[in-house]
């Protein structure tokens, strides 16, 4: 019989072969998922897969759509790491987006280069002031943040959807819910023309590098670590507690908001009713596939990036429902989490044992 | 040695195994159990006769624990044959074990706080039974064995005595013919002690037989009728212990001459480093202790050894002391150096020359899934300087974490081992040489030697009179009182969250110790 055996130490080569071997079951259902709706599955993969990336533009979509995640992935990644369970980043994304967005509509009329910076700095504000909302709770009351933040997410968005449908509708624009078109002055630049890359990934960039050196560095990144991995060790050294808390969540709530401002003035150049396809509950995925370290969250970002725009493809080419987005996220972390328990035990073959003398 | 074979063989030709005769209740033969790492038990032989106490000895890490965890059927032996009256038996689980006539009562208890006992005893036994039945066969087999116990009262309200009576009742409902003990005394008053090893000759006397697992050599003595000495996993020597002299025994355990400890002369008036005044401690864990009018002044040079059973605040003590708990009730008043520290934390303490090493490695003193050098860390980062400007100095925290392995002999692959690979021993000589060298002038240590091999004990206690003797103030506190007579030269006792002061070690008596022990808390 197969029995799992604990490693004595946990297997560093496992830690990156797990989510390759996640990846590789993944692809693996996906075919039988695609048997089972009677598409060809090899057909349906490529679609899926790899035909996104067989063009320039589609590339470029691919690092569009990875940037909110690594932005959002990275600054989540910190809290996990010290068991402050942010599961309300799509909230504080959206907040960035209205605090932001709100920003560059009032001052749509100024024309100066100080617009941007004030837009881009209420945006990382607007997704900070939602972060310290469950962190206030979470340290005054014990509140648990998991639920707070979450429903907190629902809150961004009906104000979101309050605006865009009320004061903020565009008085121009057909009755529809949307806000005005921003101006350039509010506007993220392009990096390449005629795509829709813009500075947005640079930030993201620069995110991961930040917080690469933060955990690997400095005392801050260690205390993180650690209140994560002991809390009762953190005790021991005197770590603040509550400040950790406080720091985890304005850091990945700030990124959040960094993410959904960089969103809608970089890629969709107004307020919508909805202006998110759920990145910050994907960026959870994306910080644990990338193993909560930023350069891992880096590839991981692209890797489910590329099931949204695989998903589109997938639409439009071979007519498969819109959920198949979700399903192949899902079925990604389940396999992440299901391989990890390999990082810690190992799969060891046992012949019965040869004291079985019960005639 | 000889003398050790030849009662071996005395004991071994009075039940005459060569005729086979099914007199052995448990007989085990080559039992090997290995693990991930280490071969905890290695071609084991046991032999139990019916209504014998049986000891086994060995220290922490011996594979006593991992042999009885095969008897009871929660471990599977890789090798080795199980008999049981005379037929092989493989025992897949506890409750078959127990249906066979094995009981057990764990070293760390398994009940339920917030229940009855009533409620915990009938939740556990395997058959089914009427509760008013089940009640009159407590009572029977409570008063048949000396066994006090409240069926109504919750768990949580009693002492460790007594649950440990409970899991010992729960156990003998099922009429075992044997009786595993782990380790039974380690949580008992000398006196409960005492009225435990009165019950175990009432058993023995009606045929139970009792598997007694230890390493405290005088009970062995005193109830054993037979022992079998097990050191890294083998079986070392079957003795009659009646007959055997402690020490050599002891030398059977360790494997080696026991060396000595030298506790020399100890400053009695260096200056006043540690005083605590009228220390009350309310903690928000219903199930935890108060710490009520502690009050005690501890000078450079001095070691003071707090006794007491576990459970009576020491804890709660330690995390106030540390700087972990600082929410204490009016008036408390903690000094470190004549510096008022009482609402100051664990860091900023030790800042002021005060170092912790609380009981729990894993986790509380140490992080086990970090590097050496990331746990030096945890506490030297700032008494040692290894911030700059919030950047962690690699250097500096490498050499430091090099300097505690060559200086305290810690057995690793290196200062970028994961901490959680080293052994217990290994982890508490990391752990109190991280402190160590921090200089400290006070030093607060729990349970310093739990766990440990009799070698690192010996370095560590050598190590905390060395920094007494240096002018330090030491608090150690212990539930070996071998311990606290071996190293201290002051004592104090805790019970039920309170401390007396008995002062000087040469001058208290093991029975008034053991009454302070004992404390208010047994009297309702």
């Amino acid at each position: 019989m197969f029995t799992l055996e604990r490693r004595v130490e946990q297997s560093k080569s496992w830690l990156v072969f797990s989510p390759i071997m996640a990846i590789a079951l993944t692809i693996l259902s996906g075919i039988i998922i695609f048997s089972v709706l009677d598409k060809d599955p090899w057909m349906s993969l490529y679609t899926f897969f790899i035909q996104p990336l067989t063009t320039g533009f589609g590339f470029t979509e691919l690092i569009v759509k990875a940037t909110p995640l690594i932005l959002i992935g990275v600054g989540l990644s910190i809290g996990f790491k010290a068991n402050v369970w942010n599961i309300g980043a799509e909230g504080q994304f959206t907040m960035g987006a209205i605090a932001g967005g709100g920003t560059a509509l009032f001052l749509n009329t100024q024309e100066s280069f100080l617009v941007l910076p004030a837009v881009l700095l209420m945006g990382i504000f607007g997704g900070i002031v939602w972060g310290m909302i469950p962190a206030f709770l979470k340290t005054k009351f014990n509140a648990n943040e998991i639920l707070t933040s979450l429903m907190l997410s629902y809150v961004a968005l009906l104000i979101l959807s309050y605006l865009v449908h009320g004061p903020w509708r565009d008085p121009g624009g057909y009755n529809f819910p949307e806000s005005e078109i921003f101006s350039d002055f509010a506007m993220l630049p392009i990096l390449l023309e005629g795509t829709r890359l813009n500075l947005g990934t640079v930030f993201a960039l620069l995110s991961v590098l930040i917080i690469y050196i933060l955990l690997s560095r400095t005392v801050l990144g260690y205390q993180f670590k650690v209140v994560g991995l002991a809390p009762a060790a953190a005790k021991h050294a005197g770590f603040d507690r509550a400040k950790l808390i406080w720091l985890s969540m304005i850091i990945s709530g700030g990124l959040a908001g960094l993410a959904g401002i960089s969103e809608v003035s970089g890629t969709i150049g107004q307020l919508l009713p909805s202006v998110s396809p759920g990145y910050g509950f994907t960026a959870i995925i994306v910080a644990f596939l990338g193993r909560l370290n930023p350069v891992g969250v880096l590839f991981a970002g692209l890797i489910m990036a590329l099931t949204y725009i695989g998903g589109e493809n997938a639409q439009i080419e071979i007519g498969l429902p819109a959920a198949v987005t979700g399903l192949f996220q899902g079925i990604i972390l389940f396999y992440l989490l299901a391989c990890d328990v390999l990082a810690r035990y190992r799969l060891r073959y046992k012949p019965f044992l040869k004291a079985r003398d019960r005639e | 040695m000889p003398a050790l074979n030849d009662n071996q063989n005395n004991m071994k030709s009075s039940y005459d195994k060569a005729s086979g005769e099914p007199n052995a209740l448990l007989e085990l033969g080559g039992i090997s159990k290995a693990f991930p790492g280490i071969l905890a038990n290695d071609a084991i032989d046991l032999r139990v006769m019916p209504g014998e106490i049986h000891g086994l000895v060995g220290e922490n890490g011996a594979g006593k624990s991992t042999l009885v965890k095969i008897i009871y059927g929660l471990l599977r032996p890789d090798q080795g044959t199980i008999k049981w009256e005379g037929d092989a038996v493989s025992i897949f689980g506890p409750s078959q074990a127990r249906s066979l006539g094995i009981g057990m009562v764990f070293q760390h208890f398994s009940l339920f706080e917030a229940l009855t006992v009533m409620e915990n005893i009938a939740l556990a036994i395997d058959e089914k039974w009427k509760t008013q039945e089940l009640r009159s066969r407590i009572d029977e087999v409570s008063r048949n064995f000396g066994l006090s116990i409240e069926i109504d009262r919750y768990v949580h309200s009693l002492s460790v005595g007594e649950r440990q009576r409970v899991e010992i009742v729960r156990c003998l409902l099922q009429s075992p013919k044997l009786l595993i003990l782990d380790e039974p005394t380690s949580v008992l008053t000398p006196q409960e002690a005492e009225s435990l090893f009165e019950t175990l000759n009432i058993l023995s006397k009606r045929g139970c037989a009792i598997l007694y697992i230890s390493h405290k050599l005088h009970e062995i003595k005193k109830i054993c009728h037979a022992a079998t000495i097990l050191r890294a996993g083998r079986v070392v020597a079957n003795c009659d212990p009646s007959k055997e002299p402690i020490k050599k025994m002891a030398e059977l355990l360790v494997g080696s001459q026991l060396p000595e400890i030298n506790r020399g002369r100890l400053t009695a008036h260096g200056v006043e480093r540690i005083h605590i005044d009228n220390l009350n401690y309310t903690s928000k864990d219903p199930f935890s202790v108060k710490l009520k009018n502690i009050s005690f002044t501890v000078r450079g040079g001095e070691i003071l050894g707090i006794a007491g059973v576990a459970g009576n605040g020491q804890t709660e003590l330690m995390s106030v002391l540390s700087g972990e708990v600082k929410d204490l009730d009016d008036p408390s008043i903690i000094k470190f150096n004549n510096q008022i520290v009482t609402s100051k934390g664990a860091a900023e303490r030790r800042l002021l020359g005060a170092g912790f090493v609380p009981e729990q490695r894993q986790g509380h003193s140490a992080v086990t899934e970090m590097s050496l050098i990331e746990n030096v860390l945890l506490t030297a980062l700032k008494t040692c300087d290894l911030e700059k400007s919030g950047f962690i100095d690699q250097a500096k925290a490498r050499s430091f974490a090099e300097s505690i392995i060559s200086n305290f002999d810690v057995r690793t692959t290196g200062v970028q081992a994961e901490t959680g690979s080293l052994s217990g021993g290994n982890l508490q000589k990391f752990i109190v040489g991280r402190e160590l060298l921090q200089q400290p002038s006070i030093l607060i240590i729990e349970q310093p030697t739990w766990g440990v091999d009799v070698g690192a004990a010996i370095i560590l206690r050598r190590a905390l009179l060395d920094l007494a003797k240096s002018g330090a103030a030491v608090i150690i506190i212990s539930q070996d009182l071998d311990e606290i007579f071996e190293v201290c030269n002051k004592i104090a006792v805790m019970a039920d969250g309170m401390i007396s002061i008995l002062g000087d070690i040469a001058a208290v008596s093991m029975e008034e110790i053991g009454v302070l022990m004992g404390g208010q808390r047994y009297e309702h």
